[in-house]
């Protein structure tokens, strides 16, 4: 925009990546910053306060709303945006547009926090943005979509490269999961009542709920670990034929799996069954993401050596092959009916959401970081530091919330020689503490190697060269 | 097909998409909309009061949903520390439905009644108070908040246009005379809204404070509801099992 008409404009929209590249980052901090800080609420209620908008029922959704959609949606515009238009060789289309695509999310996310501390909520996991928020979301969305079709209909490429695919799969899943989740009726400005009821409700929200991971937080990272794990690596995606078939399986059989949600409730048996049938299913599709990425760096497994972004890459596709592997086992009933209810959810949902979205989010804005700002890392070192700070964070969280759930799943179910409850649910809760504790640091961990990133990131572009230098060396030979 | 016509065309690309991420959903959830047996056929359930719809309003806005669930599964354990499993029918008014996805503590299908109104009010307002190992905020402001009833009536009709049956013409209240008596059907009569939401908190004494109706109230009335409606000792064993 700014330098749209008087300088040379570069051959590609890169002011848009680099504005939500640092939302993602502030996000990041804020939303990972209220997860460590709700999870001591846990092991020290007194944190409370009782002050009503710090307490957990309220930051909850703020947590999971700066982390999904702050941060993972801000990495998702700002990959998305970049990818379209590098591997289409075209300017991304209507950029007043993008531009209004940036300022609709992030006012969005900041005024559903605000929202959700003041009670403002729908009461719907992942989806608690009242009425008002849903429908300009929902432009926001119709925005990108716009942009982002047009952008690949104007390529200079025959072929949509395969990060496209996921993307694009990406932005209509959720386009279709957001209108049908929130049907509601107002009753004000600040209040509706959802248009379904019950069991219709539980699993249309579900469906959404666990399509919000399947695409949002799976789906859309596929595409940014497609386009970024064969450029850091320097070679080409490891198998064609492999992401065609595992592109389409993944997307068809994501929409089935809610129901594993809503095991042994008042869910009609059917569909329970087709969930967990389709969850385990689910596991080849997913593996052949994993594989399809790891092996891209084989004949160049050496660069796990030499080059820390690469470590942040493959962890996070080891971490991705871990919890896909994790959900299946979950979802089939027997299985299930202890897991349900308990923090081994908790811990599955953070490998996934720490371990793969966060550090293929981390791996890939060290890519993109020196190009955008046409600037070289600070400095190599303190990518390794994150590295193991985020790392030793993610194995102290699940670690301890596989104690916690599979802990408490075992208390409540067990009995005394008499047939009796051996245990009751408060003597769970006590128990939990220890391993509370341990989760509250092991998201500190994990924020202090954010906290390492955003530094390396503001040295990193204050050291820059000259916007001018920038530009013209971002400019190709199109003479 | 080859893959390389969808992949060099835009606009097929998204149509193959949108028709391969469609028929999970359409399979899995419009059936539920029009399958009888998904909502079992049971006496008992009725919308809530207007007292109890605020009181559940404010169960939403504090997020209890995030750390309670309100679903009881089939197993023996449950059976003991909550009692009977969840009904779908149980829920069928809950716009939206308080299932719950954790158990930070414990289960509230079938609060209702276990614990007196004085036991709640002191719990919500300290609970380690009460329960000394408890992790749960205390909701002092619960006690110190008048209870805005001026738009209950409000909330009621959009609780009405998503299919809940309140009344507001004859018929409908001659309709709701029929299914749930005529005591039922004058508390789901709008036009009676906040009479009917004084006169249960009156009556009710749910904070113990007859001199004022705070929040506290509304959220008593509603949790010592949850799970009551249905009485169980009319059904043979067996006879849920054939809607599952």
């Amino acid at each position: 925009m700014s330098q749209s008409s008087a300088l040379p404009a570069e051959q590609y929209n890169y002011d848009i990546v680099r504005r939500f590249t640092i939302m993602a980052m502030v996000w990041a901090v804020l939303g990972m910053s209220v997860g460590v800080y709700i999870a001591s609420e846990l092991a020290w209620p007194f944190l409370n306060f009782d002050i009503p908008q710090l307490t957990f029922g309220r930051l909850r959704p703020v947590h999971t709303t700066l982390v999904i959609f702050g941060f993972g949606g801000s990495a998702l515009f700002a990959t998305s945006y970049y990818v379209v238009q590098r591997t289409s060789q075209a300017r991304l289309a209507f950029p007043w547009l993008a531009e209004f695509t940036f300022w609709g999310w992030t006012g969005g996310v900041a005024l559903g926090a605000l929202t959700y501390m003041s009670g403002i909520t729908q009461a719907r996991e992942y989806a608690e943005f009242e009425w008002p928020l849903d429908i300009a979301i929902t432009l926001v969305w119709v925005s990108y979509f716009v942009v982002y079709v047009e952008t690949l209909r104007r390529r200079t490429q025959p072929h949509i490269y395969v990060a496209n695919w996921f993307y694009l799969a990406f932005i209509v899943a959720v386009a279709l999961l957001h209108i049908f989740n929130n049907l509601a009726v107002p009753v004000s400005l600040t209040k509706s009542y959802s248009l379904f009821a019950g069991v219709q409700d539980a699993m249309t929200q579900w469906w959404y709920g666990h399509n919000a991971v399947g695409f949002f937080l799976t789906a859309a990272f596929l595409g940014m670990m497609y386009y970024f794990v064969p450029k850091q690596a320097g070679r080409p995606i490891y198998s064609y034929r492999l992401s065609i078939i595992h592109f389409w399986a993944l997307i068809f059989l994501y929409m089935w799996v809610g129901g594993h949600h809503l095991h042994w409730t008042a869910l009609p048996d059917w569909v329970s069954t087709l969930a967990a049938t389709f969850s385990v299913i689910l596991l080849m599709p997913s593996w052949g993401g994993m594989i399809n990425g790891i092996m891209t760096l084989s004949g160049a497994w050496d660069k796990l050596r030499s080059d820390p972004v690469m470590l942040f890459l493959i962890t996070s596709l080891s971490f991705y092959g871990m919890s896909t592997f994790e959900g299946p086992l979950m979802s089939l009933k027997s299985v299930n009916a202890l897991s349900h209810y308990t923090d081994w959810t908790v811990g599955h949902v953070h490998s996934g959401a720490l371990g793969w979205v966060a550090m293929v989010s981390f791996g890939s804005f060290y890519h993109l970081i020196p190009r955008l700002w046409n600037s070289k890392m600070y400095s190599q070192s303190l990518i390794y530091i994150h590295f193991w700070l985020a790392t030793i964070g993610i194995v102290l969280y699940i670690t301890s919330m596989w104690v916690a759930g599979i802990g408490q799943g075992l208390m409540l179910r067990s009995f005394d020689d008499y047939g009796n409850l051996a245990y009751t649910f408060i003597e769970t809760v006590e128990f939990m503490h220890t391993p509370y504790v341990w989760r509250a640091l092991g998201g500190a961990f994990f924020v202090s190697g954010v906290l390492i990133m955003v530094y390396n990131m503001a040295l990193t572009i204050a050291r820059r060269q000259p916007a001018s230098e920038a530009e013209l060396s971002a400019k190709p030979a199109q003479a | 097909m080859r893959h390389e016509q969808i992949e060099t065309n835009s606009g097929l690309m998204l149509l193959l998409i949108l028709v391969v991420i469609s028929i999970g959903g359409l399979i899995e959830i419009v059936p539920l909309f029009y399958i009888n047996e998904t909502v079992e056929d049971v006496k008992g359930v009725r919308p809530y009061t207007p007292l109890e719809t605020r009181g559940r309003d404010i169960y939403i806005r504090e997020g209890c949903y995030l750390c309670h669930s309100q679903q009881i599964r089939p197993f023996r354990d449950e059976w003991l520390r909550y009692g009977h499993y969840s009904l779908a029918a149980e829920s069928q008014y809950d716009h939206p439905f308080q299932w719950g996805s954790k158990r930070t503590g414990p289960d509230l299908a079938r609060v209702g009644g276990k614990y007196s109104n004085q036991w709640q009010v002191q719990h919500l307002n300290a609970p380690r108070s009460v329960v000394p190992q408890s992790i749960m905020p205390n909701y002092p402001w619960l006690l110190t908040t008048d209870l805005d009833y001026s738009d209950v009536a409000d909330r009621m009709r959009a609780l009405r246009w998503t299919g809940v049956p309140y009344s507001v013409t004859q018929a409908e209240y001659d309709r709701n005379v029929k299914t749930f008596g005529k005591a039922t059907a004058d508390l789901l009569d709008i036009t009676q809204a906040q009479d009917n939401l004084l006169k249960q908190a009156r009556e009710g004494e749910f904070d113990g404070d007859p001199s004022r109706l705070t929040e506290m109230d509304a959220l008593v009335a509603y949790l010592q509801i949850l799970g009551t409606m249905v009485d169980f000792t009319q059904y043979d064993e067996g006879y849920f099992a054939k809607f599952r």
